[in-house]
């Protein structure tokens, strides 16, 4: 499937006009002289979103603008410079004429140069240190005829008069509107002159006729490919734009009925003067395309009360077997297409918060492009899996941690042309990105043929910082994972000897925050491979319902690996709750999460041993007892508490009492860090993450 | 925040007379300021939140709220009472750090509702009693008998507790091995 990069225009508009908005709001609150540095980030991040969005749809000139903006404000957020009057004008007269291209570039037409040039000119002033002078921004930005950065040819004036018979032979006019409306900026007029008088008028019978005009870069087929079934019985005309605007028409003309599935007339001058850009700018919630764009907070609100329905849910079908006879089974019946209908809905609400991975995946090409040029080498980007939906919150959080492997690959893993060709391999490198779907979870993969991470200079790298102690044998898998550790990003020699290792920490730790983790493999010569696994959503989780210290808690079910019996005499003890247990050959950690939780030692005859598989490594958890396995609905504890390590979150059980969720690496965590203050022992292998330095 | 239920508004102060919702502990008289108070409910089952300090109860599931559940005896220092049909949980919304909150407060029973105006509040004395003075807005008597008022938003501040739960838990396990010195983030 490919993706066409229109379909994201829209949004990229969208939220630049919200940030716009934003910025414009800041900057007009602020005091100048003193403003906060939270202010100061705020308009910074605005700026440097546009910047990004820009450069990927390729708004050259937006972009531009935007890093000087970035530019100037980097010197403010350093301190070197005053938010002061002067510059607060500034920096609003380049949010007017940001939206201005924004706007110029959403209705395919530019802005004036002259205004931009004058005030670049101000703005390179004011960064190169000199005071910001008093002119102020020509306040007519007046629009003025300049094709769409990426439509060469204007569009097409389309003259539609179907035979009045269309209607009954099946064919819908505003479907084909509405396919045009998605090929461009589409614009229509219906003609009525036509129109008979009421009692004349038979209700299957089309009277209308349309005058319409599509903008941007179409061809002719594609146009004429909507009209294909009726241009039989129609008489239709399709001309190239010349002038601008559509023509008087000859017959009379009403704003009335639009066919275009839009609620609202849309003014049949495409060209906005700069007055009427504020409006343009309203008019863009109601153009046509059936979304609506919701809060985030409204789907979550949804999201919570489709929650409760599902507890609720869960509590009333317990009442399966309460009722006997006829009663009982119509009981049964309806609790059952109740459980249907609700698992429905929950679906369908959570579908509202997930949006294909192609938001992020989308600026790749560009950087890949502009790095590789950077640095001299060739790369060849591969997409695959661009349409793999994935929650909103989720994406938002990975495209840094996105961005740094890709940035990795391309600065240290793909080697320059000629070193490729002298390893036998071809000039180009080749940067894959995939993203799938694979039981409740998304992987992505970020996979480049470069030269592979030697373990054994990682090895030596950890060693020299004290990372690893003596000469014991570490396997490559485990050397690897020493990149995630936080002292190997800090140190620049170590990044110089392993290529690589810069701020991967932060992105172990970004991507664990969601409930993720990275995994990484490579062959020395051949490549390396990120593998990000991340949760679906962050709505819900399978859990596995376990008692300890007589309370109920949620494992995530996907964590676990086994279960087992524990074997007293297969326990040798390490510290008071923390102890290694023989599992079949291996020694693994076992944590008491009872005596860990402080929780009175439950009278447990028979505890059982979880066996949950972390960064690859096997914990042993002893539980008391194991319950029935569940789907839960996630909710912060922190929201009126603080959070507690160990518990990741909350959730609401069937009896509608509250049951904590675990965090098995927040349990780690505590016991690797207790283990050390008792004895100086740091958890083998998983010190790479665990280990505080 | 509105001004109403702001506890510190001086104008509010002078003049209008203010609802206190009175209950009992030990055999003391407390009050809070009633647009707090969100609802009474009877004891019931918490879920224990583990590493954090005895009188945090644990956490209940409010209409789909996750909420705290402070026992205010042990929050005070005084002996842990055994819960029963006269135990109640105050449901508090409490303003910190600019968020509103929602936590509970289990007390021995609820007396009454009482209109106070401020002419009949007198400042704390500076006293060691059974409380800690930093919570007391101020004391009242009615029906012959004091009334202490409860600055609940500093009594039920989540750092405070926070800090407070770490030393008694520390107080509580010198004996034991190191407990996880919980990060507060």
């Amino acid at each position: 499937m490919t993706i066409d990069p229109r379909q994201f225009h829209q949004v990229f508009f969208e939220e630049s006009f919200e940030g716009l908005e934003a910025m414009e709001q800041a900057l007009l609150t602020a005091t100048p002289g003193q403003v906060e540095a939270e202010t100061i980030n705020a308009i910074f991040r605005v700026a440097h979103t546009i910047k990004g969005g820009a450069a990927t749809f390729g708004f050259e000139r937006i972009a531009a603008l935007a890093h000087r903006l970035e530019t100037l404000l980097d010197q403010m957020r350093a301190g070197k410079r005053l938010l002061d009057e002067p510059a607060i004008e500034l920096l609003l007269g380049g949010v007017d004429l940001i939206r201005a291209m924004i706007e110029g570039a959403r209705q395919g037409i530019g802005i004036d140069d002259e205004a931009q040039v004058g005030y670049i000119s101000r703005l390179e002033q004011a960064i190169k240190g000199e005071a910001i002078s008093p002119t102020p921004l020509p306040s007519a930005v007046t629009a003025r005829p300049e094709p769409a950065p990426k439509a060469p040819a204007p569009g097409w004036r389309i003259r539609f008069r179907p035979d009045p018979s269309i209607l009954a032979h099946g064919n819908d006019v505003v479907l084909m509107f509405r396919e045009l409306s998605g090929l461009g900026d589409f614009q229509v007029k219906a003609d009525l002159s036509a129109l008979p008088s009421l009692p004349e008028l038979e209700v299957e019978r089309c009277y209308l006729a349309w005058q319409a005009e599509l903008r941007g870069a179409v061809e002719r087929r594609a146009v004429e490919e909507v009209f294909e079934w009726v241009a039989d019985e129609s008489e239709l005309e399709i001309l190239p734009i010349q002038g601008r605007g559509l023509p008087q028409p000859a017959a009379p003309v009403t704003d009335e009925a639009v066919p275009s599935g839009a609620g609202e007339a849309v003014p049949a001058v495409a060209v906005p003067k700069a007055a009427t850009l504020q409006e343009a700018v309203r008019r863009v919630a109601a153009e046509p395309g059936g979304s609506i764009r919701v809060s985030i907070e409204k789907v979550d609100a949804l999201v919570d009360l489709v929650g409760e329905l599902v507890i609720t849910q869960s509590m009333l079908s317990r009442l399966k077997g309460a009722v006997v006879g006829e009663l009982g089974e119509r009981l049964v019946a309806g609790l059952n297409q109740l459980e249907r209908h609700t698992r429905n809905l929950q679906d369908s609400v959570l579908g509202m918060r997930m949006l294909p991975i192609a938001f992020v995946f989308n600026r790749f090409p560009r950087m890949v492009r502009d790095l590789a040029a950077g640095l001299g080498k060739q790369v060849v980007l591969e997409v695959q899996g661009e349409s793999t939906e994935i929650d909103k919150t989720v994406m938002e959080a990975i495209g840094d941690p996105l961005m740094h492997l890709v940035r990795n690959a391309i600065d240290h893993g793909l080697e320059q042309p000629q070193e490729r060709r002298s390893a036998g391999k071809p000039a180009a490198g080749r940067l894959s990105l995939s993203a799938r779907h694979r039981s409740g979870s998304i992987y992505v993969e970020v996979r480049d043929d470069g030269r592979g991470i030697d373990p054994a200079k990682i090895l030596d790298a950890a060693r020299a910082k004290g990372l690893l102690s003596g000469d014991a044998p570490v396997d490559a898998e485990a050397a690897l994972n020493l990149l995630f550790h936080p002292g190997f990003s800090t140190a620049a020699e170590v990044s110089d000897i392993s290529g690589r290792g810069v701020g991967l920490d932060v992105v172990n730790r970004n991507v664990r925050a969601l409930g993720g983790s990275v995994g990484i493999s490579s062959d020395l010569g051949r490549g390396t491979l990120f593998t990000l696994r991340l949760p679906l959503t962050l709505a819900i989780l399978d859990g596995q319902l376990v008692q300890v210290g007589g309370s109920n808690y949620i494992l995530p079910l996907e964590a676990i690996v086994e279960t087992i019996r524990l074997e007293p005499a297969r326990l040798s003890s390490l510290a008071h709750w923390l102890e290694l247990y023989l599992l079949r050959d291996d020694y693994i950690p076992v944590i008491h999460l009872a005596r860990l939780f402080q929780c009175r030692e439950a009278a447990c005859e028979r505890p059982l041993v979880v066996i949950v598989g972390y960064e690859g490594h096997r914990v042993g958890l002893v539980v008391e007892q194991l319950l029935h396995q569940q789907q839960v609905v996630i909710k912060s504890l922190e929201s009126n508490f603080w959070k507690v390590e160990g518990i990741s979150a909350a959730t609401i059980l069937g009896d509608g009492t509250v049951g904590l969720i675990l965090d098995i690496s927040g349990l780690i965590q505590i016991a690797g860090r207790v283990l050390g203050e008792t004895t100086g022992w740091r958890p083998h292998r998983t010190a790479s993450s665990e280990a505080r330095p | 925040m509105n001004e109403s239920i702001s506890s510190g508004s001086e104008v509010g102060r002078d003049a209008i007379p203010r609802q206190y919702l009175s209950f009992l502990l030990e055999d003391e008289a407390y009050a809070v300021d009633i647009l707090r108070v969100r609802e009474i409910r009877v004891w019931e089952h918490v879920t224990p939140i583990p590493n954090t300090a005895a009188f945090i109860k644990g956490v209940i599931n409010l209409r789909g709220t996750l909420v705290p559940i402070i026992d205010l005896r042990e929050r005070f220092g005084l002996d842990p009472r055994p819960y029963g049909p006269r135990t109640v949980v105050l449901v508090l919304v409490v303003a910190d750090a600019g968020q509103e909150r929602t936590m509970g407060l289990v007390v021995d029973g609820v007396s009454n509702v009482c209109t106070l105006a401020p002419d009949l509040i007198s400042p704390p004395p500076d006293f060691g009693g059974a409380v800690h003075a930093e919570f007391i807005t101020g004391l009242a008597t009615l029906e012959g008998r004091m009334l202490i008022l409860l600055d609940s938003d500093r009594l039920l501040n989540l750092a405070e507790i926070y800090a407070v739960g770490q030393v008694q838990q520390q107080a509580n396990l010198d004996a034991s091995p190191p407990p996880p010195s919980g990060e507060g983030d």
